[in-house]
């Protein structure tokens, strides 16, 4: 059993008490201390420039032209924080209840119960930074709903929440560049971890305009360096977006948690063809407003507009009476999936489902007729006053919507289908963020600690910024405490030498493969795979067969890859060729872990264990656990188990009724 | 939704690296759907050349919805192509007739030296963020969120200019090749919060000094900037900015 080092105590104190006896570094020690920090979203910009304030010798990486192109910028609607400013009824116990039930009782209490605690603080550092969040007339900040919760406590900035808090966290991390307490190295790439009587001492990193690899010393390395969801090819993330740092610290022998564990949006834009390259979200925050329904007749012939009401299966409403619209990401997604896969979708690919606006511009216009005191309104009148206030709301989304697919989504109904977004598991963290590998942390997405099996709408931009404003300062600094004594170790050491070496053979044998298929083309077959059975349900048969496809893939990847251009200049077709191959290990050790967990919970949905009405089925007295896997050579995981002990909140079956 | 298919050409810059000479190259792309984003187009060229044994051609590029800033491509005589507030990976395919030939070439700017094909080096950007484009609040400082009400509309106003996202479509757009649009979106965002009250003077002043160092182009109010601005960022802002930096010079001496 694996020992996640939560401190003792009660839930609410563990946090307080934790801050108040960890280890301090003094001021002139902090100077001394070199701290990597891989990855410049949320959680890395933030810890970035927090750590640097406190003094510490900060070096930050990015793949990307600039820290601000990291894809926490396209969170759209917003962040959760348990201010209670609306008076109705929110509190730190209840976002974190709200979050260990929606992660359908697979998260850690004493990692959630110091999110929500933390959250508030969020808040007032970004209002401090001058993050425009919305407003009221009175000058007051502004909430919404979202997803799996009752009560009004997501803050955002239109649909553009996590540019703004991006921007905010950037600007901070420059102004520690412009006091040159951070160095940052855009366009650079992690490609190993190196560990010096076994901590993590260090990094290379290919500086992707030259080819050159560098070595980099760190007292702590921290990677911030997001999520896996690209695996699938087709997803919301960016095109950049991968796995390869954390798959590196991974085989360095940093366990993976939960690999299986990830999340499928209800609301994106449908595929249209196999050119399809990426998918678009269109944010959690329209079912709020919008209405999700299908035709209640097979084969309904109809455009959207000439279904009357009386034909319309607004299935979530009818299912889920309580939550209706606003139930949990992965509830939401399986339903859609279900009226689908029994024929009932609609638009060409007949996988995708209705998104409708046209009772809230009603709804609204009627509002704004009382708030002008207008009368003798026509009815057209009240449709365009509405379609005025949902411009307001959500325009941004709505024109990206009308671009992507031609259509304007203030007459027609949206279509729309899940499509892959977040994954909840990550590298194994204790509560200290640290991986098994002393002087190795992981933060953000790129861990796995706080989410469970669901994430709920809102909390990874409060997750992400938790870690690298508010946790990691703390934490790393009591691992630091101890390293006062150690210099930093000159990158001439013979293990920098060596990992140099390992790097650029597989560089080297990577593009001496001269086969005659581009990494683009097995990422897209390695993606068909796991979204056909490692994605929205699981059967253990498809499974067994996806390992052996994907083993056959990485033979293939392996003989007949081609690599153009040359290795050391500017070449981003061996960057991607690094990161598909790492996706295709990775992909195995997913299908492995779902394999194992022979239960369903959140967004892990094994077929073979539903409830009679089709909900996921939990096995709480076999499988309360956090599957931990350590990388033990070519196609071998060995399992270790970390068990989720709840002492505060009674897991149940999730109700949304 | 019915898909209609194309035959194009597109006459390409190639650029080896920043030294290279750089020439255009003319390719033909066949069976373009309509419903394809740009890029899509450029991904389904990329994987013929590779194919071929050729050379992909380099463009910058990640979110593919239109807000992480990096797409950058100058597309028929425009920056981020014909389509209003638009970046290029939110262009579709829809925009081009079938037959036509379509002109894509880099940001052009001394400030944006090239660094393969289509991809610049806009690191001027950061720098002149670096320079002041921040409010100074360490973290564990802040007071309560609400304490601190702000007006509706400066709430606003600040947003929309701090919804620029730096991808240097005005810099490309403007003749002179001036910074004017993104400088004064950031001096604006901060100018109008209180939050930015304390620095207000100083930030203007350095980040203007580090722009010019940068040697972008001055600003003569021709509004290319606006016109091509993905995020629509008005013009406004900078007269904003010079009154910001009058008043900041004058209270300087």
């Amino acid at each position: 059993m694996l020992d996640a080092k939560i401190p003792s105590g009660n839930l609410d104190d563990k946090w307080v008490d934790y801050k108040g006896h960890c280890k301090l570094v003094n001021p002139a020690n902090k100077r001394k201390m070199e701290v990597i920090i891989v990855g410049t979203g949320l959680a890395g910009a933030s810890a970035a420039a927090s750590m640097a304030e406190l003094g510490y010798k900060v070096k930050a990486f990015c793949f990307q032209d600039s820290p601000r192109r990291a894809h926490s910028i396209a969170a759209q609607g917003g962040i959760n924080a348990a201010k209670n400013y609306q008076n109705d009824g929110d509190s730190i116990f209840r976002l974190f209840y709200d979050t260990i039930k929606g992660g359908d009782y697979r998260s850690r209490e004493a990692n959630v119960h110091r999110l929500a605690e933390v959250s508030t603080n969020i808040i007032d550092q970004c209002v401090a930074q001058g993050v425009p969040f919305a407003r009221e007339y009175g000058g007051l900040l502004s909430n919404r709903s979202f997803g799996g919760t009752q009560v009004q406590r997501t803050f955002y900035a239109a649909g553009q929440t996590g540019q703004q808090l991006l921007i905010g966290a950037y600007q901070a991390l420059e102004r520690q560049v412009a006091l040159g307490n951070v160095t940052m190295h855009t366009r650079h790439e992690m490609l190993d971890i190196v560990k010096i009587d076994g901590k993590a001492k260090g990094i290379i990193a290919r500086n992707l305009i030259t080819g050159e690899l560098e070595k980099h010393f760190g007292h702590a390395v921290l990677i911030c360096s997001g999520g896996y969801g690209n695996v699938y090819y087709l997803s919301t993330n960016a095109m950049g977006s991968n796995v390869t740092a954390a798959w590196k610290a991974h085989k360095q022998g940093a366990y993976f948690a939960n690999p299986c564990f990830t999340q499928i949006h209800p609301t994106c834009i449908p595929v249209s063809g196999d050119h399809q390259s990426k998918l678009t979200l269109m944010s959690e925050s329209l079912r709020n407003d919008g209405r999700i329904w299908v035709p209640k007749n097979l084969g309904e012939t109809r455009k959207a507009n000439d279904i009357p009401e009386a034909d319309r299966d607004y299935f979530l409403e009818r299912r889920y009476p309580a939550f209706g619209n606003l139930v949990p990401r992965d509830v939401a997604s399986r339903a859609a999936k279900e009226r689908c896969d029994a024929n009932y979708g609609v638009g060409t690919s007949k996988q995708a489902v209705y998104l409708d606006y046209a009772a809230a511009i009603e709804r609204y216009g009627k509002i704004e007729v009382s708030k002008q005191g207008l009368s003798n309104v026509s009815s057209e009148q009240i449709i365009a006053l509405g379609k005025e206030v949902v411009k307001e709301k959500y325009g941004n989304l709505f024109n990206m919507y009308a671009k992507i697919t031609g259509e304007n989504p203030y007459e027609v109904p949206m279509r729309i289908y899940p499509a892959v977004h977040y994954t909840m598991g990550g590298l194994w963290v204790d509560y200290e963020l640290q991986t098994t590998v002393p002087g190795l942390y992981a933060l953000g997405e790129s861990n796995f600690s706080d989410h469970g099996a669901n994430r709920l709408g809102a909390s990874a931009l409060m997750q992400g910024l938790a870690d690298g404003y508010f946790v990691a300062p703390y934490t790393v600094g009591n691992n630091l405490a101890d390293e006062i004594y150690n210099a930093a170790i000159p990158t001439t050491h013979p293990a920098f030498e060596e990992a140099t070496k390992k790097v650029a053979d597989r560089i080297a044998s990577l593009k001496n493969i001269n086969g005659k298929q581009s990494a683009e083309s097995f990422h897209k077959r390695l993606g068909k795979i796991i979204w056909n059975e490692c994605g929205m349900s699981r059967t253990a048969a498809g499974l067994k067969q996806a390992i052996l496809d994907l083993q056959a893939l990485k033979k293939e990847f392996w003989s007949d890859l081609r690599i153009p251009g040359e290795i050391n200049e500017y070449n981003p077709e061996l960057d991607k060729a690094n990161r598909v191959a790492d996706f295709i290990e990775l992909g195995e050790l997913m299908c492995v872990d779902a394999l194992t967990r022979e239960e369903s919970c959140g967004g892990h949905f094994r077929e073979e264990y539903q409830t009679p009405e089709g909900e996921a089925l939990r096995d709480d007295e076999n499988f309360m656990f956090v599957s931990a896997w350590e990388n033990k050579g070519e196609h071998e995981w060995e399992l270790h188990k970390e068990a989720l002990k709840y002492e505060v909140i009674k897991p149940s079956q999730r109700n949304y009724k | 939704m019915s898909q209609n298919t194309m035959n194009l050409k597109v006459k390409v810059w190639r650029q080896r690296n920043a030294k290279a000479q750089g020439a255009f190259v003319t390719y033909d792309v066949a069976g373009i759907s309509d419903e394809m984003s740009f890029l899509e187009m450029m991904d389904i060229l990329n994987e013929r050349l590779i194919t071929e044994g050729g050379d992909p051609v380099a463009f910058d590029h990640d979110c593919r919805e239109g807000i992480c800033g990096m797409c950058s491509m100058y597309i028929n005589g425009k920056p981020h192509g014909p389509w209003q507030a638009n970046t290029t990976c939110q262009l579709h395919m829809r925009a081009f007739k079938d037959g036509e030939t379509i002109v894509i070439e880099p940001w052009r700017a001394n400030s944006f030296p090239i660094v393969k094909d289509l991809t610049v080096d806009r690191s001027a950007f950061d720098r002149i963020i670096q320079a002041g484009g921040y409010i100074s609040v360490n973290t564990g400082n802040a007071i309560d969120g609400n304490s601190l009400p702000i007006e509706k509309q400066k709430a606003d106003d600040a947003f929309a200019a701090a919804m620029c996202i730096g991808c240097g479509a005005c810099v490309a757009a403007c003749k002179n090749s001036s910074a004017m649009l993104f400088l004064s979106a950031k001096v604006s965002h901060l100018a109008l919060l209180p939050q930015g009250a304390p620095e207000r003077k100083s930030r203007v002043l350095k980040m203007v000094a580090q722009m010019d160092k940068e040697g972008f182009g001055s600003c003569t109010n021709t509004g290319a900037c606006e016109a091509t601005c993905p995020k629509e960022i008005s013009i406004a802002n900078i007269a904003r900015l010079n009154n910001e930096y009058l008043g900041a010079s004058l209270s300087a001496q």
